[in-house]
């Protein structure tokens, strides 16, 4: 009897990509963002030419062209910012809830922030961009403690199908009193509506600072409880047996992720599926260190927002496509082809 | 040996005697609810700007010439309040249906994308291609009913497990309604109210040609699906267990989906998903009954009894007139909520 060679599981090889491969996708992914972000500068409704966006870049603003491009700097600085937010927060979020289809769009986050945010404007006459961003990250963490919560009651604790239907159901709930408190004010609809269809495309370097402190303190948190993510993925007994104080990590873990999709919504409205396509796509490229997952997560969520955005000016000429229909077009079949993955136990 | 052969015989009796008081129960239970919608029935005829008498309404429903009131009554109370039972009770059989087959109180059509599909479509009718009436119920019903297809198509991996179906279904409707605010981008002001009309339900645009439609689906579907009550009681035990006991597991759902569907695509198409009716109708009804027996009744009486009330709040209990859509939406939300949190913990079925 001779004892057959140890024969390598495919999820070791997968999880354990050497570091080379790893540097090669960062090099690919660091120079898809910058041909992204050139492309969104110089790709539009309105076709301009290379002397053009070279002048506007420097400051310029004389011709037609220079002014459209002009208008388009911020409104790609905003698609990498809220991309790279967005696809963070669901690699973190993934990563707390240890739960393959959570998203800040599935599990009613966004909905949340959507709900505090038209209250806000309807009753207490907020319009200030500080005070909005405040009420919308109130509104996400408010709405992720009650979905998780809900979620993890009774047996087996939070599985995805249990998340998803709380978090679908919540949705459902809230988007209902969004509606009635919207449907008989006339006088705020406008502002709603266009808040509510969101997207980057009215993006100004104003709003865009607004949302850059509560993004940084975000990114700063999301990014450095990596360690305690990786440990977390153990499971919470190996994981405290290890030294990690698994609530705490939890929470903080949470919060930064909170943070990172409150401030997305504030300023480009409810984006769904970014935070599901990105993590798994990562996964794949570069392993499920989350010390490599996450910082990848970003770019590559960053590429995808600034990717829906110029596919968006381009199949809809003369009119735009909101970056939101993008991602969900994109986002729900590959939703889908992650439910039809599973066994059905683990659902 | 007449020792013996006693206490089975009491036992047997226990049992019989349990079987009639539930019965009976169930029986109680499905006419109060029958008189109670008649009762708001009647009542949404009489009341509304002008008050008229019940002899007034009567003559009025039974054809004669009544000065002023044929018109209000006639011609727009009576469609309306016709066209609120139909739709209740077609919302009712159909979330029913989906509740039981799917074994979960939150997988009804609204949760799985199916009312959010034939939102879309129509949205997309008439406001990108212009469409008005008849040709959007029909693009709506096509919807749903592909919907449903495409939905049971891709969580069909040998045989269909209920946790995909309504997983892909949450997948579906997200695509649905992103269509749908996208079209709502592209919309005019007049539009955009037209529009928001199938997103939240509404009856303000009831007419007879709206209300026949439905009617007649309803007199159709419906007793396919209450001669399938025995199959689909079968299926909440689980699918291994209902094809143990002979049931076509398969072949059963295939037929309640389909006429489900039919029935909630019709009465989208006359007034809109009106929110959470399909929803809320089995579970109010699960609470009334008791185990006793098939709900589908019940949940029909309680969905058109949901759907008059409803109406009635949105029209004349509030300072605006809400659609009956943001009506049952704010009622429900917080009965979903509290459901939500019951049934996991409980990590039951309806």
């Amino acid at each position: 009897m001779t004892t057959a060679p140890p024969v390598p599981a495919p999820d070791a090889a997968l999880a354990r990509r050497p570091g080379s491969v790893r540097f090669l996708w960062l090099l690919v992914v660091v120079a898809l963002l910058a041909a992204l972000m050139a492309a969104s500068v110089a790709v539009g409704s309105r076709g301009v030419g290379w002397s053009e966006i070279v002048a506007a870049l420097g400051g310029s603003s004389e011709t037609i062209g220079e002014a459209a491009v002009t208008k388009r700097i911020p409104r790609t600085l905003l698609a990498v910012l809220v991309g790279a937010a967005l696809g963070l927060a669901g690699a973190v979020m993934q990563g707390v809830t240890r739960n393959p289809l959570a998203d800040p769009g599935v599990l009613g986050i966004n909905m949340g922030a959507s709900l505090a945010v038209v209250t806000g404007i309807a009753f207490f006459g907020l319009f200030s961009a500080t005070s909005i961003v405040w009420t919308a990250i109130v509104g996400a963490a408010l709405a992720a403690v009650f979905v998780y919560a809900v979620g993890s009651l009774g047996r087996g604790g939070p599985t995805p199908l249990k998340l998803a239907l709380a978090g679908t159901a919540t949705s459902a709930a809230l988007l209902s009193f969004v509606t009635a408190i919207a449907l008989p004010r006339g006088d705020i609809t406008e502002s709603i509506q266009s808040w509510e269809i969101g997207g980057v495309g009215g993006a100004t370097f104003d709003s865009i600072s607004t949302v850059v402190p509560f993004l940084v303190v975000g990114f700063g948190i999301s990014l450095l409880s990596a360690r305690s993510l990786n440990s977390l993925a153990l499971g919470d007994e190996l994981a405290a047996g290890l030294g990690e104080r698994v609530a705490l990590a939890r929470g903080l873990a949470a919060l930064g992720s909170v943070l990172l999709c409150g401030a997305a919504t504030a300023v480009a409205g409810p984006i769904w599926f970014v935070g599901l396509v990105v993590p798994h796509l990562c996964r794949l490229l570069v392993g499920v260190d989350h010390r490599w997952l996450l910082p990848f997560t970003a770019l590559t969520g960053a590429c995808l927002l600034t990717a829906s955005d110029v596919v968006g000016r381009i199949v809809a000429r003369p009119s735009e496509l909101d970056v939101g229909i993008i991602t969900a077009l994109i986002g729900a079949p590959f939703f889908i082809a992650i439910v039809r993955r599973q066994k059905v136990r683990e659902l | 040996m007449t020792a013996v052969a006693a206490p089975p015989t009491a036992t047997v009796d226990e049992v019989a005697r349990n079987r009639v008081r539930r019965a009976s129960r169930r029986r109680t239970v499905i006419t109060v609810l029958g008189v109670l919608v008649v009762a708001v029935f009647a009542v949404t005829l009489m009341v509304g700007q002008t008050f008229y008498p019940p002899g007034d309404v009567l003559r009025v429903v039974f054809g004669q010439e009544v000065p002023g009131a044929s018109f209000t009554v006639g011609r727009l109370r009576l469609p309306r309040a016709v066209l609120a039972v139909v739709a209740g009770l077609s919302f009712g059989l159909a979330g029913v249906t989906f509740q039981t087959m799917l074994r979960n109180p939150l997988a009804s059509p609204d949760v799985i994308g199916i009312t959010s599909g034939a939102g879309a479509a129509a949205a997309f009718a008439i406001v990108l291609l212009g469409w008005s009436g008849t040709t959007v119920s029909v693009t709506a019903i096509v919807a749903a009913l592909a919907v449903a297809v495409l939905i049971y198509g891709l969580a069909y991996k040998g045989g269909v497990a209920g946790t995909r179906l309504i997983l892909i279904g949450i997948g579906v409707g997200a695509m649905a309604r992103s269509i749908t605010s996208w079209v709502l981008s592209k919309a005019g002001a007049w539009d955009f109210a037209e529009a928001l009309r199938w997103l939240t339900g509404s009856l303000n645009g009831a007419t007879w040609a709206l209300t026949v439609p439905a009617l007649v689906a309803l007199v159709v579907l419906a007793p396919v699906l209450l001669a399938l009550t025995r199959e689909l009681g079968a299926l909440q035990l689980g699918d291994d267990t209902a094809s143990a006991l002979g049931i076509r597991v398969e072949r059963t759902r295939v037929v309640a989906i389909v006429a489900a569907v039919g029935l909630l695509a019709f009465a989208t198409a006359a007034c809109g998903p009106i929110a959470f009716v399909s929803f809320l109708a089995g579970p109010i009804a699960a609470r009334i009954v008791g185990p006793n027996g098939s709900l589908l009744v019940p949940a029909a009486l309680v969905g058109a009894l949901l759907v008059l009330v409803a109406d009635l709040v949105g029209q004349f209990a509030l300072g605006t007139r809400y659609p009956v859509g943001v009506v049952t939406g704010v009622l429900g939300a917080p009965y979903l909520i509290y459901l939500i949190v019951r049934t996991n913990r409980a990590g039951g079925s309806l």
